[in-house]
């Protein structure tokens, strides 16, 4: 799908994934026909802004979204299996066993009548079975494992005894739990201060390595896919704009979106200088344009961009850009795409 | 457009002190908050002095739990200080003859970060923003103009927008609405706590635009607090840095940023992410949490976390020292300060 490559087969394959919520008065198309893969060992980092459909992925491949008013279509594979294809026991067992999430708000993830010690020994027993005491102790290994101090009394601590950094530690001790094949994670950082957030990246980052899993990383933060990316993909109004190395797109974008993001991104801007802005706000997803979604706003619009989705293209070896005017975006250095100075 | 609020450009009658005198003194606030039952207080606010000149834009940083927002609802009295007092302009706060909390609020005006929860989802955006002008006396026809007037100025067009609800704005054009609230009644200061936090990015941009913009039109000062320390560099011409209810650093924005004094400073900045997939961070620059505010570490409250703590730091709380002018830059730590008893003290 992106470019030839082809180091052994994905652990996660997602192709033409179609998400339509159904309303009263209007049906809303919150993902387009989203289609990438993942090998085991990789992170990928969708990357949007609100409403761009970064989150209703990870809720599909999840089947978390509420069946009678979505509309899922189109394929998820997770080593062969058909996901969105699993019901009842087989739904759990994936759930948890197979895939495990991170959430954004931990607080609000963690059931705040339990401590940490009894999510984690009823995950650990509902997939693996074994004894209490097992599970128990196999809980604290995990409660190390992501560096909670003291981990052998903080167990019997409820959610809300502990920081916000101990807290996603412990909900990403919980994710890791049945060691799952596939990580999903929403904005896992977003909430913490400056010194928690950099040390849960780090953290990340290593479990990751070490247990060898795929990775589906939801963010908004450009510096933050910087950190813990292989690649990366751009979301916009529900399609991935943009896909490619987290290190080439970052450095050379091929969407003018992804270059808008970039450039509007305070870091290290003159702050005698105003900051580059895209005009205009993101479509409704009830009623979108014929042709590039992001045309209304784009500096290097032309006609053709108005007329139909524009095709996927390869500018170079896995990367992947729906933009027809994606040579000209690549052609232009970082400087001036920050002036909005195209041409 | 006839005569609006706003017109407030240079020679503004209210300027008493002219532009050398300091907009807002605060000098040793406090705010505990007692915890029932458990004899303990949490420290929010203690002992925090620090001085925002006119026309500038102080950033306020520091991680949750710091005192941030309680100290922006001290300036305000929406919580009224334990200790400590406020010079608005050349006049004490609250004192017989000084500025009363009214016409202060009338001169401060707050922009809160949760801009859905800022706003009464039961009015139309137009008369949430004549509110302020209506209750300080207007006539409804000229608070009404008012509020069109600002909708202009932050960018949404008045027809279109004015007799909208709030649910029916996204997040950045709902924070428009919030900004032009504040500037209803033609403040001269403003205080932003996380105003563009919750925002987009590509929406935040847009936002530090028009606050900027604006500022400049209008001839404000802001007191900036975020804990995003892009923004504030961005945005700030001086910087205070705040640390479980206390002040850690304060100077210049360029100053603090090349060459910060205070360890928690350095840690800080070094969180930063790079924006550089080439040049991750390989070790966390701090380790933990930052601690309670309600037991907090006796002498220093950082040397907990502090790479270079020795004995001197748990016995003895470092001062801060005293500012001179908009171009001091001070640190509340031992290595600071000369003969303090620290071993690297002086040393940088």
């Amino acid at each position: 799908m992106d470019g030839g490559q082809d180091r052994g087969p994905p652990l996660l394959e997602v192709a033409d994934l179609t998400v339509r919520f159904v309303g009263h008065e209007a049906r809303v198309q919150a993902l387009a026909g989203v289609s990438f893969s993942l090998r085991a060992g990789e992170v990928l980092c969708l990357l949007g802004e609100s409403g761009s459909g970064k989150s209703v992925t990870l809720r599909a491949l999840m089947q978390l979204l509420p069946p009678g008013r979505t509309e899922v279509a189109g394929q998820v594979r997770l080593a062969g299996q058909d996901v969105l294809a699993l019901r009842g026991r087989a739904l759990q067992a994936f759930r948890g066993g197979s895939v495990a999430m991170v959430f954004q708000e931990p607080m609000s993830a963690l059931d705040p009548v339990y401590t940490i010690g009894q999510h984690l020994i009823e995950a650990i027993r509902q997939h693996r079975g074994g004894s209490r005491a097992a599970a128990r102790a196999r809980a604290i290994g995990l409660l190390e494992l992501v560096k909670i101090p003291a981990a052998a009394r903080r167990i019997d601590a409820y959610p809300h005894e502990l920081s916000g950094g101990l807290r996603q530690r412990a909900m990403i001790a919980l994710a890791l739990s049945c060691t799952p094949r596939l990580l999903l994670a929403d904005e896992p950082t977003t909430a913490l201060d400056a010194t928690v957030q950099i040390q849960v990246l780090i953290l990340l980052r290593r479990l990751q390595q070490e247990f060898g899993m795929g990775t589906l990383f939801v963010t908004h933060d450009l510096a933050v896919a910087a950190e813990i990316a292989d690649r990366v993909a751009v979301m916009y109004a529900g399609r991935i704009v943009e896909e490619g190395p987290v290190a080439a797109v970052l450095r050379a974008p091929a969407h003018p979106y992804t270059a808008a993001l970039l450039a509007s991104t305070v870091h290290d801007q003159a702050p005698d200088q105003d900051i580059p802005t895209i005009p205009g706000s993101p479509p409704d997803l009830g009623a979108l344009p014929p042709g590039c979604s992001f045309a209304p706003r784009c500096a290097l619009v032309r006609d053709a961009c108005r007329i139909g989705p524009p095709p996927a293209t390869h500018p170079a070896p896995g990367r992947m850009v729906r933009c027809l005017r994606s040579a000209d975006v690549l052609a232009t250095p970082l400087a001036s795409l920050a002036t909005g100075d195209y041409r | 457009m006839s005569a609006t609020p706003m017109s407030t450009a240079l020679a503004d009658p209210r300027d008493r002190g002219g532009p050398a005198q300091p907009m807002l003194i605060a000098r040793g606030l406090r705010r505990y908050f007692r915890l029932k039952g458990r004899g303990q207080a949490v420290r929010a606010v203690d002992d925090v002095s620090f001085t925002v000149f006119k026309g500038e834009t102080l950033g306020v940083v520091g991680e949750s739990g710091c005192g941030k927002s309680t100290l922006a609802r001290l300036l305000l009295h929406l919580l009224v200080p334990q200790a400590g007092e406020m010079v608005f302009d050349g006049d004490l706060v609250g004192a017989a003859r000084g500025i009363g909390i009214a016409a202060l609020r009338q001169q401060v005006q707050m922009v809160f970060q949760d801009s859905a929860a800022s706003l009464n989802p039961r009015m139309p955006v137009r008369d949430s923003i004549a509110f302020g002008p209506l209750a300080a006396g207007q006539s409804r026809a000229a608070a009404r103009q008012t509020a069109e007037a600002l909708l202009q100025q932050v960018g949404l067009r008045p027809d279109l927008f004015g007799p909208r609800y709030p649910h029916e704005l996204s997040g950045g054009q709902k924070q428009r609405v919030n900004i032009a609230r504040a500037l209803a009644l033609g403040p001269r200061m403003v205080i932003l706590d996380e105003a563009v936090s919750a925002l987009d990015k590509s929406v935040e941009a847009q936002v530090l635009n028009l606050l900027r913009d604006l500022k400049r039109r209008l001839n404000l000062t802001y007191l900036f607090i975020s804990h995003d320390l892009n923004v504030v560099r961005y945005i700030s011409e001086r910087v205070l840095v705040m640390y479980l209810g206390q002040v850690v650093e304060l100077g210049p924005a360029t100053a603090v940023f090349a060459a910060p004094r205070h360890p928690y400073t350095r840690a800080l900045l070094a969180s930063r992410l790079s924006m550089d997939a080439d040049r991750r961070t390989l070790e966390p620059p701090l380790q933990g949490d930052p601690p309670s505010p309600i037991d907090a570490p006796s002498g220093c409250r950082f040397r907990t976390r502090c790479p270079c703590a020795e004995a001197v730091c748990a016995s003895r709380a470092p001062p801060l020292g005293h500012w001179e002018d908009r171009a001091s830059h001070i640190a509340a730590c031992h290595m600071a300060t000369q003969g303090s008893g620290h071993t690297l003290a002086g040393a940088g």
